[in-house]
């Protein structure tokens, strides 16, 4: 009976092995193709297409991006000045908007936190916005069209940051801070604040992630070529690269870019693709805990 | 003492509103001046006049609007993507999550877990690369390196539509599919062992197991999960929708949805009317929907509601 049992449990278990290997290839597969074709020989592209198994490496790609001083790099650190500041920004914004709403002695708590959870489920769409962000405070083709619409504040993160406030901090110690003579915003600085380094943490690489990932905000607010991210860059070339094999440039007027090889555009897309990688590990582990923590009660 | 609080209440509220003044401001900006924006349908918008100098026109965007099909089409699309994702995303997530959890060696469920959730981060522009790398039409590896060595003609893709809705929900399940995994992970390992120990020692086999104690205990988050999902069932994924099938015209009447609508009519001049009709028509009736969606998942699992 029971090694018949287990012999079932190897079948299922064979199985799951099988499943999962065959969706791992599915999903790596590209990120390969991408890795690969950036490290091809441009002709050997050119002629072969891309391929898994190419004639010729090179390194020419590579030798390319880091050599040019032109857009590439500068619309890098672009991306890199724009994660910062709007990660610290939005942080800030955040956490102070949440702690006011974990104190169950405020009495505005309710009141307010359901305008802040208003905001989630009725939005005034994108046309409204943009008619805002252009005609009242002109933001196009300016870094605050990076930095503010959408991504300084969402009230999602507001909710998880006041949940974990209001679960973690216990409010005797606010109080006791309070007795002692602690100001509000010494309390929040000098007590909060450090006690909550994990869900800092967590909510500031999701921010960062967003900032980074971004493309959204430049496509809709940035036309001038000179000032875009990263991802922004890499948009409008694969753009043009479509304009220009679909004939339509001409009808267009496309101006500004010149659209770099096949392999160049991987290489930079892998460039792209480098800080998301090495913060994944964070992200995995951080993002495992918030599953766990909030969003599912099994 | 009663006294001597009452006196601090003020200056203490003071300090922590205070402290929501910048947050507060910020939507206050990016979230309700915007709603009550919402107007602007109703509006014949012209940039040189503004907001509040362009005249109203009544009904005229959204007798436009719905005159001339768009909008049967835009949420045809948008309808039935979110439809299958949401249908496909409770398939792959339950399968995966019960699969990746009968996996006993700890490593290999790390590294599976670890594949699973990758493409979730990287942006959907780095995605429309990665697609363009398979489907391109002279250099694509789908026409290089399958088709043609097996003697098919090439498939020029990013012309011919009726690939489209299969090739975004592969991408969309490609995509998001680690996501719903790992959620449906977290309810099939809260699940009580001593209920498939019982069911063993009944002489249960493990799929007899899988089909009478997982799923079944599963349903409350796959119809909870679900449910938040058709919440939120008329907005799409604009980057799926626009990045990947690369603005390409020949493909929009399958690949067009409501945010994709929006925003091209806002860049293509002439169209800013129907492209606000538009988003009225989604803020409106994704609002009711979230509304009603919510209303049924607090009643049937009161701690998983939004509100």
């Amino acid at each position: 009976m029971k090694t018949k049992e287990k012999v079932r449990y190897k079948g299922v278990q064979a199985a799951a092995i099988i499943v999962l290997s065959i969706v791992t290839i599915l999903i790596i597969l590209p990120f390969l193709l991408m890795l690969i074709s950036s490290l091809t020989e441009e002709n050997t592209l050119m002629i072969n297409g891309y391929r898994l198994l190419p004639k010729q490496f090179s390194l020419d790609a590579y030798r390319y991006i880091f050599l040019s001083t032109s857009m590439i790099v500068s619309s890098y650190g672009r991306s890199a000045i724009v994660t910062l500041i709007g990660t610290i920004c939005a942080l800030t914004i955040t956490c102070l908007m949440a702690y006011p709403l974990s104190r169950r002695d405020f009495r505005f708590r309710k009141v307010l936190s359901f305008l802040v959870f208003f905001t989630m489920l009725f939005n005034g769409g994108l046309v409204s916005q943009y008619m805002m962000w252009t005609t009242i405070f002109h933001i196009k083709n300016t870094i605050f069209a990076y930095l503010v619409p959408n991504l300084m504040m969402s009230a999602f993160n507001v909710m998880i940051v006041r949940n974990f406030f209001s679960n973690n901090i216990p409010f005797e110690i606010i109080e006791s801070a309070t007795i002692d003579g602690s100001g509000e915003w010494n309390t929040f600085f000098k007590i909060v604040l450090p006690m909550a380094k994990p869900i800092l943490a967590t909510i500031g690489l999701m921010i960062g992630l967003a900032y980074w990932n971004d493309w959204a905000n430049g496509l809709y607010y940035i036309n001038d070529s000179a000032r875009y991210t990263f991802q922004n860059l890499l948009n409008r070339m694969i753009q043009q690269v479509n304009f220009l094999s679909s004939g339509e440039a001409a009808q267009y007027g496309v101006t500004g870019i010149t659209i770099p090889s096949i392999s160049v555009r991987m290489a930079i897309a892998a460039v792209g693709v480098i800080p998301v990688m090495i913060i994944y590990p964070f992200f995995q582990k951080y993002f495992a805990k918030g599953l766990t923590m909030g969003a599912v009660k099994g | 003492m009663t006294q001597k609080k009452r006196k601090k209440i003020t200056k203490k509220e003071l300090a922590l509103l205070a402290m929501m003044l910048p947050g507060g401001i910020y939507l206050i900006i990016n979230n309700y001046i915007p709603m009550a924006g919402i107007f602007i349908a109703f509006k014949n918008i012209n940039f040189a006049k503004g907001v509040f100098g362009s005249p109203w026109n009544g009904l005229k965007n959204f007798k436009f609007l719905f005159s001339t099909g768009d909008a049967a089409m835009i949420t045809r699309n948008t309808l039935l993507y979110n439809l299958v994702f949401i249908i496909l995303n409770m398939v792959v997530g339950v399968t995966l999550a019960i699969l990746l959890n009968e996996i006993v060696n700890a490593l290999l469920k790390k590294f599976f877990q670890t594949v699973l959730l990758m493409p979730q981060i990287i942006s959907m522009v780095i995605v429309s690369y990665l697609a363009y790398a398979f489907l391109a039409g002279d250099a694509g590896f789908i026409n290089n390196a399958i088709l043609k060595p097996l003697g098919f003609t090439a498939v020029n893709w990013y012309s011919e539509k009726k690939y489209w809705p299969f090739i975004l929900v592969f991408i969309h399940v490609w995509k998001t599919m680690g996501y719903s995994t790992l959620l449906y992970l977290a309810s099939v390992v809260g699940i009580d062992a001593s209920l498939y120990d019982a069911a063993s020692v009944d002489g249960a086999s493990r799929l007899q197991q899988i089909r009478y104690i997982t799923l079944p205990l599963l349903r409350p988050t796959m119809i909870t999960m679900s449910l938040l999902m058709i919440g939120r069932i008329f907005y799409s994924d604009f980057g799926l929708f626009f990045q990947v099938p690369m603005n390409s015209g020949a493909l929009y009447s399958v690949t067009q949805t409501i945010d994709t609508y929006v925003y091209r009519g806002l860049m293509s001049l002439g169209n800013i009317g129907m492209s606000a009709a538009a988003a009225f028509y989604q803020s409106i009736v994704g609002f009711c929907i979230v509304l009603i969606s919510n209303g049924i998942v607090r009643k049937i699992d009161k701690d998983n509601a939004l509100f």
